[in-house]
């Protein structure tokens, strides 16, 4: 049944991808992961057809000017399982990621959309549930939900509820955030511990459930960023490392600002139970999902200022310096060890499995 | 985590290194055997660390990528039929068979599950009466017992709808394979510590006597890697060659033996192929007669199912240490980490996917601040 | 080959004719076999691999390696350590 489908749809003459997408006519659970599958499902796929110059900036949110103005303008889709997990619930999720997106470009967001596609047999009471832990998720951010859409599938067909949202927002004048104004020297910081949404979502999984005392860290940054913008406009770069985890985040950045990263691995902020999880599951915290942290790129004379700008802030006070950008290696990540050895911190393919070995 | 921590203390490392630049005279080439100590070893850098004298060969340590392509491609057939919950460990899912992977069978329509235990799929079973359960039991002697203890239970419960895909590999025998290749250049073994903590030391004597070979037993934290290469380095200097045990917390001399007790008792040893290497002889188990009714092999028959590895892999040059990656012709055209051919590329930490990744670098990691310090080369 | 991970036994209970415990590890707690080692005890460390306790982990036997290690080079140490003190730098950066 593949063999019809698999080559003849895809054209994939002039294709410039060394890797092509070739290996995988059909779609697999890691086009969705934020690692290497995604990027080029993105560079094949999309982009060809129907990219432009907005879209070619392949950043958390597009900068566009519409009359004068600078906006913010980022789409998100949330399909997590399950709806309501420890710390927050795809309600929350929806909000945060899309304001998330649009505080990465350094904007506030002023108005969100909202799409439900639910499906058919889910209860009312859980989709009230949702709307209102979105509700309440927007009101925590400042934003207002303007425009909305509702779609039903037949049961057997979505996983009860899934999310869309879109925002826009105003970027300020002089904030010009984007990878290629990362030059060598900027001081890698991060706002706070890492890999704690994804072990807390992993921890209620079906087929690996295991107790522990952590909670998503789900939450909106627009407030942590304009506290860092108000030190300075002048940071170079911010993403908000969710799937893929930091090391997709700061492989992104690498690539596209053609410089190298070098992180002091002791220095990242991993709290004991995310620990604790990654060495039974054999993974890398680096690798695992946020929710409600940021990476920023800053340059270095700003650095202390930003970092205490950022440890000032509810969402920031475990901010550290986690590294910096280097003219060596360009578009790579590597990580000195405590050991004092070296490491690469290579770009993820698809999504993070556990291990046996 | 306590017994995790203590085991990574950077200045405990420093006071293992300076003893292991102290002690070598020669050049010495140790082969870790475990995946999981190669993971190891480069996760926390230490290859960069250790004297220009003293080589790690990554040995054929790690289950996953020696899963011969012949069985991947019965579970990628399993998997895809109508009825069959298929239940594996997480790093089996992107092991490319012939054509696919197990992730594009579910892409397909297949009920591919990831499971942490292999009781959790004995679970699934339970839940899904009228489905079929197969779980892929790969793995060495430490995941044996697990999957052994599976088969055990869904007999003594009586759950009828559970199967395993067996493909177990005995670390031994192919330790003497190794050897026995008249070109083989290891010098000493780190034996992996975690098969050691089911089968303990027993098998291990004999080898080091016959092949002169000095055995240490080693865990997985870079203290104890270290301590490895250090207590192996210190026999080769003095000329001996017998089995150590630097893992002594959580290994035993008789290893576990319940867990031996039903692994005899649940299969028995065969021939087996290793993905890029070839058949060694007595290197892997099956399900005995009394379990015969809970292969998948049989139960599906995927039997005749025989696939042979590509002509163009040389992996089994490689993981002895024979071969540099880069002297394949097939590296980085053919066989890439998105199209691996043998065993040395399928697994991130293996040597052929190192390279692939290390030479982006340009170079070799630069050697770090400390050892500059110290002045030590 | 096998990812194995020390974890401290909080709870032993029987499930199916089971012998099965809740283990921490580092404050992710998880239900583990003790089929392979019954002699195991709430209090206990084990090593274990794909939720089964494969050995008891031997905790005099660990102290005393961790002292062996911090006993080498023990003659280094009034002239000071330099990698200690890289690190230490490392670390404050």
């Amino acid at each position: 049944m593949s063999s019809e489908t698999a080559t003849d749809v895809l054209d994939i003459t002039g294709w410039t991808c060394p890797a092509p997408l070739r290996d995988q006519p059909r779609i697999v659970m890691g086009h969705g992961g934020g690692g290497t599958l995604s990027a080029e499902l993105v560079q094949h796929v999309f982009a060809p057809a129907y990219g432009g110059k907005a879209l070619a900036q392949l950043g958390d949110a597009a900068a566009l000017t519409l009359g004068g103005a600078r906006l913010a303008f980022s789409t998100d889709s949330f399909v997590v399982r399950p709806l309501f997990f420890p710390g927050g619930s795809i309600g929350d999720l929806a909000v945060n990621g899309t304001v998330n997106d649009l505080a990465m470009s350094g904007a506030r967001a002023a108005y969100l959309s909202c799409g439900f596609i639910l499906e058919e047999g889910v209860e009312t009471r859980t989709v009230s549930r949702v709307a209102e832990a979105l509700g309440a998720a927007a009101r925590a951010a400042g934003v207002e939900v303007a425009t909305g859409d509702t779609k039903v599938v037949e049961a057997g067909h979505g996983d009860g509820v899934y999310i869309n949202t879109a925002g826009i927002g105003l970027i300020p004048d002089g904030v010009d955030l984007r990878p290629q104004r990362v030059v060598p020297g900027d001081v890698v910081i991060v706002s706070g511990t890492i890999g704690v949404h994804g072990i807390a979502i992993m921890s209620v999984r079906e087929g690996l459930e295991f107790g522990v005392e952590i909670e998503s860290d789900c939450a909106a940054l627009g407030s942590l960023v304009e506290a860092m913008l108000a030190v300075t406009p002048d940071l170079h770069v911010l993403r908000d490392p969710t799937r893929g985890g930091l090391a997709a985040s700061l492989n992104e950045i690498a690539s596209a600002s053609g410089t190298g990263v070098v992180l002091t691995e002791r220095a990242l902020p991993v709290p004991a139970a995310v620990a604790g999880a990654c060495a039974m599951l054999g993974l890398d915290p680096m690798y695992v999902a946020n929710e409600g942290k940021l990476v920023a790129f800053v340059p270095r004379e700003h650095a202390d200022a930003v970092l205490e700008a950022m440890r000032a802030h509810p969402l920031g006070r475990e901010s550290r310096i986690i590294g910096e950008a280097v003219a060596e290696h360009p578009g790579m990540v590597v990580a000195r060890t405590a050991l004092g050895g070296t490491r690469v911190v290579d770009m993820p393919l698809g999504e993070q499995l556990p291990r046996i070995c | 985590m306590k017994y995790i921590e203590e085991f990574q203390d950077p200045a405990l490392a420093r006071r293992l290194l300076d003893e292991i630049h102290a002690t070598v005279t020669r050049p010495w080439a140790l082969m870790e055997v475990c995946g999981g100590q190669t993971h190891s070893i480069i996760r926390h850098g230490i290859d960069q660390l250790l004297p220009e004298q003293v080589e790690l060969i990554h040995g054929p340590g790690c289950p996953v990528c020696v899963t011969p392509l012949e069985v991947i491609d019965k579970a990628l057939e399993i998997a895809s039929r109508p009825g069959v919950i298929f239940c594996s460990f997480g790093d089996m899912l992107r092991v490319p068979g012939t054509d696919r992977d197990l992730f594009r069978v579910r892409s397909e329509g297949g009920d591919v599950r990831v499971v942490y235990s292999p009781l959790d799929a004995l679970r699934v079973a339970q839940q899904n009466p009228d489905r079929e359960v197969v779980f892929f039991g790969i793995g060495f002697e430490t995941t044996a017992p697990p999957n052994a203890m599976t088969v055990h239970q869904a007999r003594r419960l009586g759950i009828r709808n559970f199967s395993l895909l067996v493909s177990h590999v005995r670390v031994p025998p192919a330790i003497e394979a190794i050897m026995q290749s008249p070109s083989c250049r290891v010098q000493g073994f780190l034996a992996a510590g975690h098969v050691c903590t089911v089968m303990g030391m027993e098998e291990y004597p004999h080898l080091a006597e016959q092949y002169k070979v000095p055995i240490v037993v080693t865990g997985f934290e870079p203290l104890d890697i270290l301590e490895g290469v250090r207590r192996t380095v210190a026999q080769l200097e003095r000329g001996e060659h017998t089995v150590d045990n630097a893992y002594p917390r959580a290994v035993q001399a008789e290893g576990n033996p319940a867990a031996r007790a039903m692994l005899e008792d649940v299969f028995e040893v065969t021939d087996r192929a290793w993905r890029g290497i070839g058949v060694i002889p007595g290197s892997g188990w099956r399900l005995s007669a009394k379990y015969r009714d809970y292969d998948a092999e049989l139960r599906f028959s995927v039997t005749d199912i025989n696939t042979c590895e590509p002509a163009e892999c040389r992996s089994g040059e490689v993981l002895q240490g024979l071969l540099k990656p880069f002297q394949c012709e097939a590296f980085g055209t053919l066989c890439t980490p998105r199209t691996p051919l043998g065993a040395t590329m399928v697994s991130s930490e293996g040597a052929c996917a190192a390279y692939y990744l290390y030479r982006r670098l340009g170079t070799t990691p630069a050697p770090a601040t400390p050892r500059e310090a110290t002045g030590v080369v | 080959m096998c990812l194995a991970v020390p974890g401290r036994v909080l709870e032993i209970q029987e499930r199916d004719g089971t012998r099965m415990a809740t283990v921490d590890f580092g404050g992710v707690v998880k239900e583990v076999c003790l089929e392979y080692l019954p002699d195991l005890c709430v209090g206990d460390y084990a090593i274990v691999h794909v939720g089964f306790a494969l050995q008891r982990l031997d905790e005099e036997s660990a102290r005393q390696t961790l002292e062996l290690f911090a006993e080498l080079g023990m003659l280094q140490e009034e002239f000071g350590d330099p990698w200690e003190t890289a690190a230490i730098e490392e670390a404050a950066k």
